[in-house]
């Protein structure tokens, strides 16, 4: 059986969900073959053999985190040419999405970016996305070199099958080019407590319906064990970090609920959040456009709504 | 200072979008205009030139209406266009849009810095700026949220989910901008005049030295197959608050066992 290469999506060695959706959508196409770039490989170790890696390739010479894209785009190739896998998987990031563009040039491979699923066809595979603001679901296929494909989190679910992967270090030779462009600094951001935005199962989103107070939106998040999201215009007013903006700009989330707070629904945030399994939305004026797409919505203030839901929330734990 | 801005003429997202029958996105049936997030780019490029001098191009590939998006360009302040017109690059994907995008660039001489937006607003793929900087050799310096360009030199500020990082490297190189970096001017009466004299040259594939058969649908490595409108998504209950709208919510939830 063929391998298929996952590149780990990690933070130090705390793998992100998205890894675990990717080795298992990788046991349905081949042997998954982890590739881990970075420093934390001790920390990774467990969940990568829990969620069925047979192998991992460990690169963490300081080479590739000290330069931008280039330099892992280059680490890929070098493992594509050595053990023709049957597909090349990694994350809907930014930082993964453009090794995989460098990658596609190099190997003379299609791309297929934001995958919500991935299946054996036609001798192929054949790869699902949503497109257009998640008006069109579109089928693509890879018909030259090596399918890459960038998966998008929270859409395959996880389910673990312990491995026992064999484990080598690689080291490549990183050219001058790839080189050129240096990460002088880099700041990990303050951590909210909160689960991050795009592997969240819940997401509450307020926007210029808060007038700049997220209290409500916050509280009812924290009911929920949600992560918390804006819109656009919350953002540019400053209101909340643009990290956290759920929208065409931003981050694109697919979570079990959505609730949208104070949000009208213009194209562009519904671009992040229309594939949303069950979507909710509080909102004053009873003719905003984010009325259409929910399964429950409630036309009124959020400042009373979201306080009395988290409390009855609450009462409901309780 | 030799600025090329590449930027892309769009359906508008707030038409019905939607594909032709061989599965192209559908760039005749709804009205068209420059990417909203190329703007930034273009912004950026001018507030570069105005700080020091030098000139900004501003390059697109498309059928003959993406001369719309060199115009709206030209009308912010851009000093020229070129247009690459050529009906083999009909149904190009990321890959051969990028092979374009680089013997276009090449053939502009001596270019300081190609800018771009973060993303189209169709494709929506963010990585055609990586591809470039992979074709031409140059350092990929993408995603900024802010740009310095001093001295031969740039610097970015780079945000992701975890970390926000600081990025260097030396000129010329290949940059991406996000939509934090910069607030796009409208183009003024007198912009909207003068763009009506400056210059767009038009450019086959034959000019760049570019394969007619390496480009377009029929070369493209990776193909859509299929479409299917998404179904409109059932109207669900809306309830108006009259004092347990809170609860209602709540109860709704419960009942989903999503809380």
């Amino acid at each position: 059986m063929s391998e298929v290469l996952v590149l780990v999506d990690h933070v130090d060695g705390d793998v992100r969900k998205t890894t675990a959706e990717m080795l298992t959508v990788a046991r349905r196409l081949g042997e998954p073959s982890a590739v881990f770039v970075g420093q934390g490989y001790a920390a990774a170790k467990e969940a990568l053999a829990r969620y069925g890696a047979a192998k991992v390739y460990v690169a963490d010479d300081a080479v590739y985190t000290d330069h931008l894209v280039a330099p892992v785009a280059e680490l890929l190739a070098d493992l594509v040419a050595r053990t023709s896998p049957a597909a090349v998987l990694v994350a809907s990031t930014n930082d993964a999405k453009e090794v995989a563009g460098r990658l596609a040039i190099k190997t003379g491979s299609g791309l297929i970016t934001d995958a919500v699923d991935i299946e054996s066809a036609d001798g192929g595979l054949r790869v699902t996305k949503s497109v257009f603001a998640g008006s069109y679901t579109v089928a693509a296929q890879v018909g030259t070199g090596t399918p890459i494909i960038t998966v998008k989190p929270n859409s395959i679910p996880a389910q673990e099958s312990a491995a026992t992967p064999a484990e080598e270090t690689v080291t490549t030779e990183v050219s001058e080019a790839a080189r050129a462009a240096r990460v002088t600094s880099r700041t990990a951001k303050e951590k909210s407590g909160r689960p991050s935005l795009t592997e969240a199962a819940i997401v509450v989103s307020g926007g210029r319906g808060t007038g700049g107070d997220f209290g409500p939106v916050e509280t009812f998040a924290d009911a929920l064990g949600a992560a918390v999201g804006a819109s656009r215009a919350a953002v540019d007013a400053g209101w909340y970090p643009h990290s956290h903006q759920v929208g065409q700009t931003g981050v694109s989330v697919s979570p079990q609920l959505y609730v949208a707070a104070g949000i009208s629904g213009a194209i562009q945030h519904r671009a992040g959040m229309q594939t949303s399994k069950t979507i909710v939305a509080v909102n004053k004026d009873a003719e905003a456009p984010i009325f259409e797409l929910v399964d429950f919505g409630v036309v009124g203030d959020l400042f009373t709504i979201l306080p009395q839901a988290a409390d009855k929330v609450q009462q409901n734990k309780g | 200072m030799n600025i090329v801005v590449c930027v892309k003429y769009v359906p508008d997202a707030q038409g019905d979008r939607g594909f032709e029958s061989d599965r192209t996105t559908d760039r005749e049936g709804v009205d068209g205009l420059l990417s909203e997030l190329d703007e930034y780019a273009v912004e950026e490029a001018l507030k570069i030139v105005e700080a020091g001098e030098g000139e900004v191009t501003v390059l697109t590939m498309g059928p003959d209406d993406a001369a719309t998006a060199i115009k709206k360009s030209l009308q912010m302040g851009a000093h020229q266009g070129v247009h690459v017109l050529d009906e083999a690059i009909a149904g190009s994907d990321a890959v051969a849009t990028s092979l374009v995008l680089a013997e276009a660039v090449r053939k502009c001489g001596e270019v300081d810095l190609v800018l771009t937006g973060l993303a189209s607003t169709d494709g929506v793929m963010s990585v055609v700026p990586a591809m470039l900087a992979e074709r031409l050799g140059l350092p990929q310096v993408t995603f900024a949220s802010e740009l310095t360009v001093d001295g031969g030199h740039v610097r970015i500020r780079r945000d992701n989910e975890s970390f926000s990082e600081t990025v260097e490297a030396d000129l010329p190189a290949v940059v991406s901008v996000t939509d934090q970096i910069n607030e796009p001017r409208y183009p003024s009466f007198k912009g909207i005049m003068a763009a009506k004299r400056k210059p767009v040259q038009t450019w086959s594939l034959a000019d760049l030295g570019v394969d007619p058969s390496q480009v377009g649908l029929d070369a493209a490595w990776a193909r859509v197959e299929e479409t299917q409108a998404r179904p409109p998504r059932e109207a669900g209950e809306v309830v108006t608050d009259e004092g347990q709208g809170g609860e209602a919510l709540a109860d709704f939830l419960a009942g989903r066992r999503l809380a």
